[in-house]
Protein backbone atom coordinates (compact mmCIF):
# COMPACT_ATOMS: atom_id res chain seq x y z
CA UNK A 1 0.00 0.00 0.00
CA UNK A 2 3.23 2.00 0.18
CA UNK A 3 2.32 3.35 -3.53
CA UNK A 4 -1.18 4.81 -2.51
CA UNK A 5 0.46 8.39 -1.99
CA UNK A 6 1.34 8.10 -5.51
CA UNK A 7 -1.71 6.99 -7.16
CA UNK A 8 -3.95 9.25 -5.61
CA UNK A 9 -1.89 12.17 -6.99
CA UNK A 10 -1.97 10.63 -10.26
CA UNK A 11 -5.98 9.73 -10.11
CA UNK A 12 -6.05 13.67 -8.66
CA UNK A 13 -4.15 14.89 -12.19
CA UNK A 14 -6.13 12.25 -14.68
CA UNK A 15 -9.72 13.83 -12.67
CA UNK A 16 -8.67 17.03 -13.06
CA UNK A 17 -7.88 16.48 -17.36
CA UNK A 18 -10.84 13.97 -17.18
CA UNK A 19 -13.16 16.73 -15.86
CA UNK A 20 -11.67 19.24 -18.39
CA UNK A 21 -12.69 16.98 -21.57
CA UNK A 22 -16.00 16.25 -20.05
CA UNK A 23 -16.35 20.41 -19.97
CA UNK A 24 -15.30 21.05 -23.10
CA UNK A 25 -18.46 19.52 -25.19
CA UNK A 26 -17.44 20.25 -28.39
CA UNK A 27 -14.33 17.88 -27.70
CA UNK A 28 -15.53 15.05 -25.85
CA UNK A 29 -18.65 14.91 -28.26
CA UNK A 30 -16.00 14.57 -31.06
CA UNK A 31 -14.09 11.62 -29.61
CA UNK A 32 -17.62 9.96 -28.84
CA UNK A 33 -19.13 10.04 -32.07
CA UNK A 34 -16.35 8.06 -33.09
CA UNK A 35 -16.53 5.10 -30.67
CA UNK A 36 -20.23 5.61 -29.87
CA UNK A 37 -22.74 3.94 -31.46
CA UNK A 38 -26.52 4.96 -30.02
CA UNK A 39 -29.46 3.15 -32.10
CA UNK A 40 -32.73 2.99 -30.33
CA UNK A 41 -34.34 -0.35 -30.16
CA UNK A 42 -37.73 -0.91 -32.52
CA UNK A 43 -40.25 -1.94 -30.25
CA UNK A 44 -40.00 -5.68 -29.26
CA UNK A 45 -44.00 -6.01 -28.33
CA UNK A 46 -44.83 -8.36 -31.16
CA UNK A 47 -47.67 -10.69 -30.31
CA UNK A 48 -47.25 -13.96 -31.22
CA UNK A 49 -49.88 -13.37 -34.42
CA UNK A 50 -46.91 -10.58 -35.70
CA UNK A 51 -44.82 -11.50 -39.06
CA UNK A 52 -43.48 -14.88 -39.40
CA UNK A 53 -46.79 -16.14 -38.16
CA UNK A 54 -48.51 -18.92 -40.52
CA UNK A 55 -51.96 -20.84 -39.96
CA UNK A 56 -50.40 -22.99 -42.86
CA UNK A 57 -50.24 -26.76 -41.17
CA UNK A 58 -47.20 -27.85 -40.95
CA UNK A 59 -45.36 -31.40 -41.92
CA UNK A 60 -42.35 -32.81 -40.58
CA UNK A 61 -39.87 -32.10 -43.42
CA UNK A 62 -40.87 -28.16 -42.46
CA UNK A 63 -38.68 -28.82 -39.06
CA UNK A 64 -35.62 -30.68 -40.39
CA UNK A 65 -33.17 -28.84 -40.66
CA UNK A 66 -31.58 -28.78 -44.37
CA UNK A 67 -27.71 -28.71 -44.62
CA UNK A 68 -27.91 -26.45 -47.29
CA UNK A 69 -29.48 -23.84 -44.91
CA UNK A 70 -26.33 -24.05 -42.88
CA UNK A 71 -23.85 -22.20 -45.49
CA UNK A 72 -23.77 -18.53 -44.26
CA UNK A 73 -24.49 -16.59 -46.64
CA UNK A 74 -24.86 -13.37 -44.82
CA UNK A 75 -22.11 -10.70 -44.62
CA UNK A 76 -19.45 -12.73 -42.88
CA UNK A 77 -18.28 -13.13 -46.21
CA UNK A 78 -17.62 -9.60 -47.39
CA UNK A 79 -15.95 -9.17 -43.53
CA UNK A 80 -13.39 -12.05 -44.31
CA UNK A 81 -9.52 -11.02 -45.03
CA UNK A 82 -7.25 -13.51 -46.78
CA UNK A 83 -5.51 -14.24 -43.95
CA UNK A 84 -8.35 -13.82 -41.27
CA UNK A 85 -10.19 -15.97 -39.55
CA UNK A 86 -13.76 -14.65 -40.61
CA UNK A 87 -12.99 -17.58 -43.30
CA UNK A 88 -15.54 -19.78 -43.26
CA UNK A 89 -12.94 -22.63 -42.87
CA UNK A 90 -15.11 -25.04 -41.56
CA UNK A 91 -17.87 -25.70 -44.47
CA UNK A 92 -21.00 -26.62 -42.82
CA UNK A 93 -22.26 -30.34 -44.00
CA UNK B 1 -53.65 -33.15 -18.17
CA UNK B 2 -50.08 -32.78 -17.69
CA UNK B 3 -48.08 -30.30 -19.28
CA UNK B 4 -44.82 -32.07 -20.34
CA UNK B 5 -46.08 -34.81 -23.03
CA UNK B 6 -48.23 -31.52 -24.34
CA UNK B 7 -45.07 -29.31 -24.68
CA UNK B 8 -42.54 -32.17 -26.07
CA UNK B 9 -44.85 -32.80 -28.57
CA UNK B 10 -45.29 -28.90 -29.39
CA UNK B 11 -41.70 -28.81 -30.18
CA UNK B 12 -41.30 -32.11 -32.06
CA UNK B 13 -43.33 -33.01 -35.11
CA UNK B 14 -42.00 -36.70 -34.70
CA UNK B 15 -44.15 -37.09 -31.65
CA UNK B 16 -47.67 -38.06 -32.05
CA UNK B 17 -50.51 -35.63 -31.25
CA UNK B 18 -50.91 -35.65 -27.02
CA UNK B 19 -53.98 -38.38 -26.48
CA UNK B 20 -55.60 -35.45 -24.24
CA UNK B 21 -55.97 -33.55 -27.78
CA UNK B 22 -59.75 -32.90 -28.99
CA UNK B 23 -61.75 -31.22 -31.47
CA UNK B 24 -65.47 -30.98 -32.60
CA UNK B 25 -64.94 -30.89 -35.71
CA UNK B 26 -62.66 -33.68 -36.23
CA UNK B 27 -61.87 -37.42 -34.85
CA UNK B 28 -58.10 -36.95 -34.96
CA UNK B 29 -56.83 -33.16 -34.84
CA UNK B 30 -53.34 -33.48 -35.94
CA UNK B 31 -54.02 -30.68 -38.53
CA UNK B 32 -54.97 -28.32 -35.95
CA UNK B 33 -52.51 -28.89 -33.27
CA UNK B 34 -49.72 -29.30 -36.17
CA UNK B 35 -51.04 -25.33 -36.68
CA UNK B 36 -50.15 -24.35 -32.95
CA UNK B 37 -47.25 -25.75 -33.32
CA UNK B 38 -45.48 -23.88 -36.26
CA UNK B 39 -47.12 -20.73 -34.74
CA UNK B 40 -45.47 -22.03 -30.96
CA UNK B 41 -42.04 -22.49 -33.33
CA UNK B 42 -42.57 -19.06 -35.94
CA UNK B 43 -42.92 -16.84 -33.19
CA UNK B 44 -39.84 -18.07 -30.96
CA UNK B 45 -38.16 -17.64 -34.03
CA UNK B 46 -39.31 -14.45 -34.80
CA UNK B 47 -37.95 -13.52 -31.79
CA UNK B 48 -34.65 -14.60 -31.69
CA UNK B 49 -34.75 -12.36 -35.42
CA UNK B 50 -35.64 -9.60 -33.32
CA UNK B 51 -33.51 -9.50 -30.60
CA UNK B 52 -30.43 -10.78 -32.92
CA UNK B 53 -30.48 -8.55 -36.32
CA UNK B 54 -26.49 -8.21 -36.96
CA UNK B 55 -26.07 -12.08 -35.85
CA UNK B 56 -28.79 -12.42 -39.02
CA UNK B 57 -26.91 -10.50 -40.91
CA UNK B 58 -23.98 -11.64 -40.46
CA UNK B 59 -25.08 -15.68 -41.07
CA UNK B 60 -27.83 -14.78 -43.62
CA UNK B 61 -31.72 -15.49 -43.08
CA UNK B 62 -31.58 -19.25 -44.19
CA UNK B 63 -28.89 -20.02 -41.98
CA UNK B 64 -30.35 -18.02 -39.31
CA UNK B 65 -34.13 -19.33 -38.98
CA UNK B 66 -32.29 -23.20 -39.31
CA UNK B 67 -30.00 -22.33 -36.33
CA UNK B 68 -32.57 -20.25 -34.16
CA UNK B 69 -35.35 -23.73 -34.61
CA UNK B 70 -32.39 -25.64 -33.34
CA UNK B 71 -32.29 -23.24 -30.28
CA UNK B 72 -35.75 -22.66 -29.93
CA UNK B 73 -36.10 -26.69 -29.92
CA UNK B 74 -33.72 -27.28 -27.57
CA UNK B 75 -34.31 -24.58 -25.08
CA UNK B 76 -38.00 -23.85 -24.99
CA UNK B 77 -38.31 -20.70 -22.77
CA UNK B 78 -38.95 -20.96 -19.32
CA UNK B 79 -40.67 -17.43 -18.82
CA UNK B 80 -43.48 -15.77 -20.75
CA UNK B 81 -41.56 -12.58 -21.09
CA UNK B 82 -40.48 -13.05 -24.34
CA UNK B 83 -38.14 -10.46 -24.39
CA UNK B 84 -35.84 -11.89 -22.23
CA UNK B 85 -36.15 -15.10 -25.01
CA UNK B 86 -32.55 -16.40 -26.20
CA UNK B 87 -30.83 -15.07 -23.41
CA UNK B 88 -28.95 -18.96 -23.83
CA UNK B 89 -28.30 -18.14 -27.43
CA UNK B 90 -24.55 -16.97 -27.44
CA UNK B 91 -23.86 -20.25 -26.00
CA UNK B 92 -25.47 -22.12 -28.42
CA UNK B 93 -24.20 -20.12 -31.09
CA UNK B 94 -20.26 -20.91 -29.71
CA UNK B 95 -21.10 -25.03 -29.41
CA UNK B 96 -22.74 -25.18 -33.11
CA UNK B 97 -20.86 -26.91 -35.16
CA UNK B 98 -22.27 -25.08 -38.41
CA UNK B 99 -20.73 -21.59 -36.50
CA UNK B 100 -17.52 -23.26 -35.96
CA UNK B 101 -15.43 -20.91 -38.95
CA UNK B 102 -16.64 -17.60 -36.86
CA UNK B 103 -15.45 -18.09 -33.93
CA UNK B 104 -16.45 -14.49 -33.20
CA UNK B 105 -20.22 -15.01 -33.66
CA UNK B 106 -21.20 -15.49 -30.33
CA UNK B 107 -19.81 -12.42 -29.05
CA UNK B 108 -21.72 -10.46 -30.91
CA UNK B 109 -24.52 -12.39 -30.42
CA UNK B 110 -23.87 -11.54 -26.48
CA UNK B 111 -23.69 -7.77 -27.38
CA UNK B 112 -26.97 -8.13 -28.91
CA UNK B 113 -28.51 -9.68 -25.83
CA UNK B 114 -26.74 -6.62 -23.68
CA UNK B 115 -28.17 -4.50 -25.60
CA UNK B 116 -32.01 -5.92 -25.04
CA UNK B 117 -31.35 -6.18 -21.49
CA UNK B 118 -30.63 -2.70 -21.13
CA UNK B 119 -33.15 -1.55 -23.27
CA UNK B 120 -35.69 -3.15 -20.69
CA UNK B 121 -33.69 -2.15 -17.70
CA UNK B 122 -34.22 -0.07 -15.09
CA UNK B 123 -34.23 3.84 -15.57
CA UNK B 124 -32.11 5.66 -13.33
CA UNK B 125 -30.49 8.88 -13.45
CA UNK B 126 -26.97 9.58 -14.37
CA UNK B 127 -24.75 11.71 -12.64
CA UNK B 128 -23.21 13.82 -15.04
CA UNK B 129 -19.84 16.82 -15.18
CA UNK B 130 -20.92 19.17 -12.50
CA UNK B 131 -21.63 15.88 -10.10
CA UNK B 132 -18.03 15.26 -10.52
CA UNK B 133 -16.50 18.74 -10.27
CA UNK B 134 -18.28 18.95 -6.70
CA UNK B 135 -15.59 16.12 -5.73
CA UNK B 136 -12.89 16.90 -4.12
CA UNK B 137 -9.72 15.40 -6.32
CA UNK B 138 -7.71 14.41 -2.82
CA UNK B 139 -10.43 12.19 -2.33
CA UNK B 140 -11.38 10.63 -5.30
CA UNK B 141 -9.25 7.42 -5.00
CA UNK B 142 -11.53 6.56 -1.66
CA UNK B 143 -14.61 7.12 -3.25
CA UNK B 144 -16.95 4.58 -4.50
CA UNK B 145 -19.29 4.58 -7.65
CA UNK B 146 -22.70 3.05 -8.45
CA UNK B 147 -23.04 1.59 -11.95
CA UNK B 148 -26.13 2.55 -13.45
CA UNK B 149 -28.38 -0.30 -13.69
CA UNK B 150 -28.51 -0.90 -17.67
CA UNK B 151 -24.58 -1.11 -17.97
CA UNK B 152 -22.52 -3.71 -19.24
CA UNK B 153 -19.22 -5.08 -20.33
CA UNK B 154 -19.01 -7.40 -23.15
CA UNK B 155 -15.21 -8.51 -23.29
CA UNK B 156 -14.01 -10.20 -26.54
CA UNK B 157 -10.56 -12.08 -28.00
CA UNK B 158 -12.42 -10.57 -31.26
CA UNK B 159 -13.23 -6.89 -32.69
CA UNK B 160 -16.88 -7.26 -31.45
CA UNK B 161 -17.84 -4.09 -31.54
CA UNK B 162 -16.83 -3.35 -35.36
CA UNK B 163 -18.45 -6.26 -36.30
CA UNK B 164 -21.36 -5.19 -34.57
CA UNK B 165 -21.29 -1.85 -35.97
CA UNK B 166 -20.84 -3.30 -39.65
CA UNK B 167 -23.84 -5.33 -39.44
CA UNK B 168 -26.52 -3.05 -37.77
CA UNK B 169 -25.83 -0.13 -40.17
CA UNK B 170 -23.73 2.04 -37.88
CA UNK B 171 -20.59 1.57 -39.66
CA UNK B 172 -19.71 0.56 -43.23
CA UNK B 173 -19.09 -3.05 -44.13
CA UNK B 174 -15.79 -3.98 -45.32
CA UNK B 175 -12.96 -6.40 -44.45
CA UNK B 176 -11.81 -7.15 -40.72
CA UNK B 177 -8.76 -7.60 -38.43
CA UNK B 178 -10.18 -10.52 -36.81
CA UNK B 179 -7.10 -10.85 -34.28
CA UNK B 180 -8.00 -7.40 -32.65
CA UNK B 181 -9.57 -7.96 -29.42
CA UNK B 182 -12.58 -5.10 -28.32
CA UNK B 183 -14.31 -4.52 -25.52
CA UNK B 184 -18.10 -3.31 -25.62
CA UNK B 185 -19.62 -1.05 -22.91
CA UNK B 186 -23.42 -1.60 -23.05
CA UNK B 187 -25.58 1.66 -21.96
CA UNK B 188 -28.80 2.98 -21.52
CA UNK B 189 -28.26 6.71 -19.24
CA UNK B 190 -31.72 8.19 -20.93
CA UNK B 191 -34.12 6.53 -23.53
CA UNK B 192 -31.43 4.97 -26.11
CA UNK B 193 -28.99 2.26 -25.69
CA UNK B 194 -25.83 3.10 -26.61
CA UNK B 195 -22.85 0.56 -27.56
CA UNK B 196 -19.12 2.24 -26.79
CA UNK B 197 -15.61 0.60 -27.72
CA UNK B 198 -14.10 0.70 -24.42
CA UNK B 199 -10.06 1.48 -24.13
CA UNK B 200 -7.65 -0.19 -22.48
CA UNK B 201 -7.97 -1.94 -19.08
CA UNK B 202 -11.58 0.01 -18.70
CA UNK B 203 -13.47 -3.11 -18.81
CA UNK B 204 -11.49 -4.56 -15.54
CA UNK B 205 -11.77 -0.55 -13.98
CA UNK B 206 -15.28 -0.80 -14.37
CA UNK B 207 -16.10 -4.56 -13.73
CA UNK B 208 -13.82 -3.68 -10.27
CA UNK B 209 -16.08 -0.41 -9.65
CA UNK B 210 -19.43 -2.94 -10.12
CA UNK B 211 -17.49 -5.11 -7.85
CA UNK B 212 -17.67 -2.06 -5.01
CA UNK B 213 -13.94 -1.21 -5.11
CA UNK B 214 -12.56 2.24 -4.40
CA UNK B 215 -11.86 3.67 -7.75
CA UNK B 216 -8.17 3.45 -6.61
CA UNK B 217 -8.47 -0.14 -6.00
CA UNK B 218 -10.28 -0.80 -9.66
CA UNK B 219 -7.23 1.48 -11.04
CA UNK B 220 -5.09 -0.82 -9.98
CA UNK B 221 -7.02 -3.79 -11.11
CA UNK B 222 -7.34 -1.86 -14.28
CA UNK B 223 -3.41 -1.65 -15.06
CA UNK B 224 -2.68 -5.18 -13.83
CA UNK B 225 -5.19 -6.28 -16.32
CA UNK B 226 -3.61 -3.82 -19.56
CA UNK B 227 -0.44 -2.05 -18.32
CA UNK B 228 -2.25 0.39 -21.01
CA UNK B 229 -4.52 1.38 -19.22
CA UNK B 230 -5.35 5.00 -19.32
CA UNK B 231 -7.19 6.93 -15.93
CA UNK B 232 -7.75 9.26 -17.58
CA UNK B 233 -9.65 7.93 -20.89
CA UNK B 234 -11.33 5.44 -17.54
CA UNK B 235 -12.15 8.82 -15.79
CA UNK B 236 -13.51 10.78 -18.40
CA UNK B 237 -15.82 8.04 -19.28
CA UNK B 238 -17.37 7.72 -16.01
CA UNK B 239 -18.08 11.77 -15.95
CA UNK B 240 -19.37 12.08 -19.51
CA UNK B 241 -21.00 8.59 -20.27
CA UNK B 242 -23.41 8.35 -17.48
CA UNK B 243 -22.31 5.68 -16.52
CA UNK B 244 -22.28 6.68 -12.87
CA UNK B 245 -25.37 7.16 -10.87
CA UNK B 246 -23.97 8.34 -7.40
CA UNK B 247 -20.63 8.62 -5.91
CA UNK B 248 -20.44 7.79 -2.40
CA UNK B 249 -17.31 7.75 0.51
CA UNK B 250 -15.43 4.66 1.69
CA UNK B 251 -18.19 2.72 4.10
CA UNK B 252 -15.31 2.40 6.53
CA UNK B 253 -13.74 6.20 6.44
CA UNK B 254 -13.70 7.26 10.65
CA UNK B 255 -13.40 10.97 10.86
Amino acid sequence: MTTKPALAAVLATSFAAALSLAAAPAAAQGSDKEKCYGVALKGQNDCAAGPGTTCAGTSKVDYQGNAWKYVAKGTCTTMKTPKGMGSLSAKAG
Amino acid sequence: MSGAPFAAALLDPGRPLPVEITSHTARHPERRFAVYRNNVTASLIEALRARFPATEQIVGEDFFAATARDFVRAHPPRSPLLMRYGDGFPAFLEHFPPAAGMPWLADVARLEAARTRAYHAADAVPLGPSDFAAIDPATLGTLRVALHPSAAIVRSPFPVVTIWAMNSGTAALGPVDFDTPEDALVLRPHLDVTVTRLPPGAAAFLAALRADAAIADAAVAALADDAGFDPTAALALLIGSGLATAVTPAPEASP
